[in-house]
C-alpha cells in the first residue's frame, strides 16, 4: 500500500518533529522562566530534602546538554515528576485522567463528522437555496461561539432551568449500579451535554470545509459525465462527489485535533469532567508546573501524530498521490 | 496611507457592504466600536464600587442596575461595557503583532528562497503543528497575568498561518514581469520588497487579518475564563471566570452569564462575517460560491 521510501521519509520527519517538540518543551519550562525548582519554590514551600530530590531527578547540577539527556530519559520512562497539588507522580494522575478525555473526544468527533458531512453535503448539493444559506450562516454563528460560554448556557438551560440532564462529573456520585446497562445509561446522560457543547462549536468549520470542497468537485467534468450516464442524483453526489470531496477534508485532521483539544480543555472545565483538560485548568489555577508541562507535551505529541495519520490516510485515499 | 491604498480600502468596504452577510458584520463591528469608545464615558465603571449588603450581591436586574450585579455587587452593564475595550484592544494589538511577524517571515522566506526559506518554513510548520490552546495556556501561566503578556502570547503564537499565506503570494509575485522589470532597472532588494511586494501582498492578506482578529479575541476570552486574565483590566472572559467560579450558573444568575458572552459573540461574529465576505471578494476563485 505504501512505498517503503515514503514511509521511511515520513517516519524520519516524525522523529525530527518529536525531537523539536521535546526541545521546545524543555526550553519552555526549564530555560525561559528559570529552573523547575524555582518554579516549584514559587508555588509552595519546599524543604531541603525535597529540593535535593528534585536536583537528582532533573540533574540540575549538571551542564545543560546533560540536563537535556536526563530530561529525555525521564520522558522515555514516563517520569514527569511529582504534582505539587496532589503530591503524587504526574504519570499516575495522567494515566487516570486520559480515558475520560478520550471518551469525550471520541463521542464529539463522531457527532461532528457525521452531522458535519451530512449538513455540508446537503448545503453544497442545493447551492444557493435557503437550506444552503441557512447552513452557511449557522456555521459562521457557531464558529463565533466561545466553547466555555456555550457550555455555561447549556448548563443553564438543561441543568438549572429544565432539570433534564446532569451538568457535572461522569456519573451519579455514591450510586452503585445493579447492572452495566444502568451504569452505561448514567455515564451516557453525563456525557450528553459536554459532547453536544464540544460538537456544536467545532461543527461550523467542518460544515464549511466539506461544503466548499464538494462545491468545487461538483463543477468537475466527471460529474457531468456521471450525470450524462443517467446516474441518479443521489449516486452522482455521494458516490462520485462526496468520495472525492472528502480528500481535502482529511488534510485538515491535524487542525481539527488541535481545535478539539482546545475545546475539550474548556468543556471539561465547565462540566467538571475529570479528564486531562480539567486537570490542566486546575493546574493553571494552582500553578502546578509539572502537570502543565506533561499535559502540554502529551497534547503536542497527539497533534503531531494526528498530522502523520492524516498524511498516511491521504495516501490511502488518493491513488494519484500514491503513484507520484 | 497612500491615496490609492485608501481608495482601495473604501472600494473593498463598499463591496463588503453590498453583501448581506458582510453588511451585518460591519454593523455588528460598528456597534461594538461605538460601545467600546463612547460607552465608558456615558456609563463609567468603578471596580471599587462594591455592594454593601448581601442583597446587592448577584442581584437580578432592577431600576438601579439594568443588568443586575456581579458577585461583588458591582453593576454588570457598566462592567460589560468596560470589557469591550479590553477585548478589542487585545484582539487588535495581538493581530497587529501576528501580522508583522507572519508577513516578515513569509516575505523573507518567499523572496530569498533557498536555505533561509527551508529553515523558516520548517519553523512555521513546527509552530503550526503545536496545539494552540495548550501552548498559550502554558505560556500565559509561565509569564504571569497582565494584558501585555496576553497580547504577546496570542500575537506571537498566531503568525504561522499568515506566514504561509504571505509566502505563497510572494512566490507568485516575485516572478511577475513588473518585478523583473524593476529589478533590471537596478532597484535594490530592499526597495523591491518594501514598495512593490508589500503593496501587492497586503490587500490579499487583509481577509486573513480580519479572521485572525476574531481568533485573537476568542483566545483572550478563553485564557481569561481559564483564570489567566489580567485582574486589573477586567475583560469579558474575566467576568465569566468569576461568574463560573462563584457559581452564578447554579444560582440562576443569567444576567451575569449572558451579557459578557453575547458581547464576545457579537464582536467575533462581526469580524467573522466581514472576513468571510472579504475572502469571497478578494479570492476570485471563491467568488461564485
Amino acid at each position: 500500500m505504501f512505498q517503503l521510501g515514503y514511509l521511511v521519509r515520513k517516519l524520519a520527519s516524525l522523529l525530527v518533529t518529536l525531537f523539536a517538540v521535546a526541545v521546545f518543551n524543555f526550553a519552555l519550562f526549564r530555560i525561559l522562566p528559570g529552573d523547575p525548582i524555582r518554579l516549584l519554590a514559587r508555588a509552595g514551600n519546599l524543604n531541603a530534602e525535597a529540593i535535593q530530590r528534585l536536583h537528582e531527578l532533573y540533574g540540575l547540577d549538571q551542564p545543560l546538554p546533560i540536563q537535556f539527556l536526563i530530561y529525555l530519559r525521564n520522558i522515555a520512562t514516563a517520569q514527569f515528576g511529582t504534582s505539587i497539588t496532589y503530591q503524587r507522580p504526574v504519570a499516575d494522575i495522567l494515566a487516570e485522567r486520559m480515558a475520560s478525555t478520550i471518551v469525550l473526544l471520541f463521542a464529539a468527533t463522531i457527532l461532528v463528522v457525521v452531522v458535519g458531512i451530512v449538513l455540508g453535503v446537503v448545503a453544497a448539493s442545493r447551492r444557493g437555496s435557503r437550506v444552503d444559506n441557512g447552513a452557511v450562516v449557522g456555521s459562521l454563528i457557531f464558529w463565533s461561539l466561545p466553547t466555555f460560554w456555550t457550555g455555561l448556557i447549556l448548563i443553564f438551560v438543561f441543568g438549572v432551568y429544565l432539570h433534564v440532564l446532569p451538568v457535572s462529573g461522569t456519573s451519579l456520585p455514591g450510586v452503585t449500579h445493579t447492572s452495566w446497562i444502568a451504569h452505561a445509561i448514567d455515564v451516557g446522560r453525563h456525557l450528553a451535554l459536554p459532547t453536544i457543547t464540544l460538537a456544536l462549536v467545532d461543527i461550523g468549520q467542518f460544515v464549511l470545509i466539506t461544503r466548499s470542497s464538494l462545491v468545487d468537485v461538483l463543477t468537475e467534468d466527471y460529474i457531468l459525465t456521471a450525470k450524462a450516464k443517467g446516474l441518479s442524483r443521489r449516486a452522482v453526489i455521494w458516490r462520485h462527489g462526496v468520495r472525492n470531496a472528502l480528500l481535502p477534508v482529511v488534510t485538515t485532521t491535524a487542525l481539527y485535533v488541535s481545535l478539539i483539544i482546545g475545546g475539550a480543555i474548556q468543556v471539561e472545565t465547565v462540566f467538571s469532567w475529570p479528564g486531562m483538560g480539567r486537570l490542566m485548568y486546575d493546574a493553571v489555577l494552582r500553578r502546578d508546573y509539572p502537570i502543565l508541562e506533561a499535559s502540554f507535551l502529551i497534547f503536542a505529541v497527539t497533534v503531531v501524530l494526528a498530522n502523520l495519520l492524516s498524511d498516511l490516510l491521504y495516501q490511502v485515499l488518493d491513488p494519484r498521490v500514491r503513484q507520484a | 496611507m497612500a491615496p490609492e491604498t485608501r481608495s482601495s480600502v473604501v472600494r473593498i468596504a463598499r463591496l463588503v457592504w453590498a453583501d448581506r452577510l458582510g453588511r451585518v458584520g460591519l454593523l455588528l463591528l460598528a456597534a461594538t466600536f461605538v460601545v467600546a469608545i463612547l460607552g465608558p464615558i456615558v456609563l463609567p465603571f468603578d471596580p471599587t464600587l462594591v455592594g454593601t449588603s448581601a442583597k446587592t450581591i448577584l442581584a437580578p436586574p432592577s431600576g438601579g442596575h439594568w443588568l443586575g450585579t456581579d458577585e461583588l455587587g458591582r453593576d454588570v452593564l457598566r462592567e460589560t461595557i468596560q470589557g469591550a475595550q479590553v477585548s478589542l484592544l487585545v484582539g487588535l494589538v495581538a493581530t497587529a503583532i501576528s501580522m508583522l511577524v507572519g508577513s516578515f517571515i513569509g516575505i523573507a522566506a518567499g523572496y530569498t528562497l533557498g536555505l533561509a526559506d527551508d529553515i523558516l518554513m520548517r519553523l512555521t510548520d513546527f509552530f503550526l503543528a503545536l496545539p494552540t490552546l495548550p501552548l498559550i495556556i502554558a505560556l500565559a501561566a509561565l509569564f504571569g497575568q497582565s494584558t501585555v503578556i496576553l497580547i504577546l502570547v496570542i500575537g506571537l503564537t498566531s503568525w504561522p498561518s499568515t506566514a504561509r499565506i504571505v509566502r505563497s503570494q510572494v512566490l507568485s509575485l516575485r516572478e511577475r514581469q513588473f518585478i523583473t522589470r524593476v529589478r533590471s532597472l537596478g532597484a535594490t532588494d530592499y526597495r523591491i520588497v518594501t514598495s512593490h511586494i508589500l503593496a501587492n501582498v497586503l490587500p490579499l492578506i487583509f481577509a486573513n487579518t480580519v479572521l485572525v482578529i476574531a481568533g485573537s479575541i476568542l483566545s483572550e476570552a478563553t485564557l481569561a475564563f481559564l483564570g489567566l486574565g489580567d485582574p486589573v483590566h477586567v475583560s469579558w472572559g474575566t467576568m465569566l471566570h468569576f461568574a463560573f467560579e462563584t457559581g452564578a450558573t447554579g444560582r440562576g444568575a443569567w444576567w451575569y452569564i449572558l451579557p459578557p458572552g453575547i458581547g464576545i459573540v457579537v464582536v467575533v461574529l462581526g469580524f467573522i462575517l466581514s472576513g468571510h465576505t472579504l475572502d469571497r471578494i478578494l479570492n476570485p476563485r471563491l467568488r461564485n460560491r
